[in-house]
């Protein structure tokens, strides 16, 4: 039963042939004999997603038939539910049980899923690699040596090794993407505005999004539309009506118009990632696009502009953990600033310390001008380079990673260098367009993603693309060894 | 421009961090390699470029003013480390 898809699983239970209550024990079952050699959850909601999954069938049984009635699925830990530990990956939310749920949580439970857990994350989603979680790393399923990517990267750990056939996730500079490549899944990130923040725990508030990852771009779709919407909540919430993403992955991909910026296949690029890449593009002019060679000359200034934009905001988003409302307090404070000072000392990990630093450097008294003002005008330039691009092509298409999973523990010493692996998937967060990355191939034994960027409000367009390259090509049917 | 241990301490401070003694020699290393990174944006060309604040441009909505919460100071309290009569506690601030 763990092999199904949602698409399946859907069918399963309109056609009776499982409940949603034995779909949830079974795969409840796997998670607890799975799951210690991978480290993806941190906290298995059994009883809830019992009692969501009884609840489900009798609605089924009183003749209601949405798609995702009784899928179970399970959400990254950055996400507020109700009476369960929402830790984001940190010491300093030890305990915090959020006295509401998110909306992408409220909408994807009218919507009748069944809630198997939280997923481990890099703490407060700062990392590419899901090492600097408080709750431990996490192991990629297809070398448990390696990295699964993150900082979603329990989220894919976990559809990747079949526990969970979907997952919630958050993308601030590739957090849904990234992983999802290095884990053989595909994985959206919306544009910005599209699905509610509500709830959801702020890293860097102008980039962040959620999304889903699963292991087709049809799941995908399925989960998306759930998710998305106007939520007036969200400051940030864009008042548009949600496109139907299922209907739009049967159009044909006859005169699509793809653009291969000759940045993502520059040095840095690890060549045999570039060859599997290229086969995707054979692959989709077969299907009818048609390729154009373009160019984002602005890339290059994406990863600096980044890391002053996305710290300034953490800096500014993480003051609200201070010891005194939730989560975790210093023993015997000798007076307020010492409570303030030890409460964020010892409840955050170094990585979040390093940002929370550089973000307060980047907005103190003197320096905003050179910082925040230079990164806001560098990040026009990237919208400025998408914008003119997609006058002429539908798609931008290219890898997602420059390199394979890496060996965990490999890149802890240099914060820098591992900042240096989100150099594909930044921009389309610093532009706020949507990003897909789906499945290309195994390289080693590794999986390597393709990335699909579109236009504002094009993930249809890219669902379609991933579905329609998912029906004459098997990649995302592997699974790995063991799981 | 190479951040001194005296700017990590005064940056700590201003952020409320704790950071212990043995730790600001290191930190000050990846500050500086950070910053060494973030200072590429100084060979950008940014002249005349509007910074861009929201990728959509949006401005903020306004709403009526109007009651819309409930009170829910109890379900608030209860996962907080120390309250006492609806009351969040910390140590004496005057003294």
């Amino acid at each position: 039963m763990h092999q199904l898809t949602l698409a399946e699983i859907a069918r399963g239970l309109a056609d009776k042939q499982f409940s949603a209550e034995e779909l949830s024990r079974s795969l409840l079952a796997r998670i607890a004999q799975l799951d210690p050699q991978l480290n993806s959850f941190i906290t298995v909601t059994e009883d809830l997603a019992l009692e969501q999954a009884k609840a489900a069938d009798a609605r089924r049984a009183a003749g209601e038939t949405g798609a995702l009635l009784g899928a179970p699925i399970a959400h990254k830990d950055l996400f507020c539910t109700n009476g369960v530990l929402t830790s984001c990956g940190s010491k300093i939310l030890t305990g915090f049980k959020a006295p509401y749920d998110a909306t992408v949580v409220d909408k994807l439970k009218a919507a009748g899923t069944v809630t198997l857990g939280k997923l481990n994350m890099d703490e407060f989603a700062m990392g590419s690699a899901n090492e600097s979680s408080h709750y431990g790393a996490v192991k990629n399923p297809w070398d448990t040596s390696r990295v699964p990517g993150g900082s979603s990267g329990g989220s894919a750990a976990a559809v990747a090794a079949r526990l969970i056939p979907a997952a919630t996730g958050t993308d601030t500079g590739g957090s849904i993407r990234q992983p999802a490549a290095l884990t053989n899944l595909t994985g959206i990130k919306p544009t910005y505005g599209r699905v509610s923040r509500w709830g959801m725990i702020a890293y860097a508030s102008s980039l962040d999004q959620g999304g889903p990852l699963a292991r087709t771009a049809e799941d995908c779709a399925l989960l998306l539309g759930a998710m998305a919407g106007f939520d007036a909540k969200d400051s940030t919430s864009v008042d548009q009506p949600v496109d139907d993403y299922l209907a739009a992955l049967a159009q044909p991909l006859a005169g699509l118009r793809i653009g291969l910026p000759k940045e993502y296949f520059g040095a840095g690029l690890d060549a045999r990632i570039g060859e599997k890449v290229m086969a995707v593009v054979e692959e989709l002019k077969k299907l009818g696009a048609t390729v154009k060679d373009i160019s984002l000359p602005n890339m290059q200034h994406a990863i600096p502009a980044y890391y002053v934009i996305a710290p300034a905001e953490a800096s500014s988003n993480l003051s609200r953990f201070d010891g005194v409302r939730f989560g975790y307090r210093c023993e015997n404070p000798v007076n307020l600033e010492d409570l303030y000072k030890r409460s964020r000392g010892e409840g955050f990990g170094a990585e979040v310390k390093r940002r929370i630093m550089v973000g307060t450097y980047a907005l103190s008294a003197g320096y905003y001008d050179a910082y925040y003002i230079k990164a806001q005008q560098i990040r026009r330039l990237i919208k400025n380079d998408f914008v003119a691009a997609f006058n002429d092509v539908d798609v931008i298409l290219g890898p997602t990673t420059p390199n394979l999973a890496w060996k965990i523990g490999e890149k802890g010493g240099d914060p820098v260098s591992a900042y240096l692996e989100d150099i594909y998937t930044i921009t389309a967060n610093l532009a706020g367009i949507p990003g897909l990355s789906m499945p290309a191939g195994f390289v080693d034994g590794l999986p390597v993603g393709v990335q699909l960027l579109g236009n504002y409000f094009q993930e249809g367009r890219l669902l379609n693309v991933a579905h329609q390259y998912q029906q004459v090509s098997d990649w995302h049917k592997q699974a790995p060894k063991g799981f | 421009m190479a951040l001194e241990r005296s700017e990590v301490e005064k940056i700590a401070h201003l952020a409320r961090l704790g950071l212990n003694d043995g730790d600001i020699p290191q930190t000050t290393e990846t500050l500086n390699n950070i910053l060494g990174l973030i200072d590429q944006m100084q060979a950008v060309d940014t002249q005349g470029i509007e910074p861009l604040a929201h990728p959509l441009e949006a401005t903020q909505r306004l709403r009526a003013d109007v009651v819309s919460e409930s009170n829910q100071r109890d379900a608030y309290q209860a996962i907080a480390p120390a309250v006492e009569s609806g009351l969040y506690l910390v140590p004496k601030v005057i003294e």
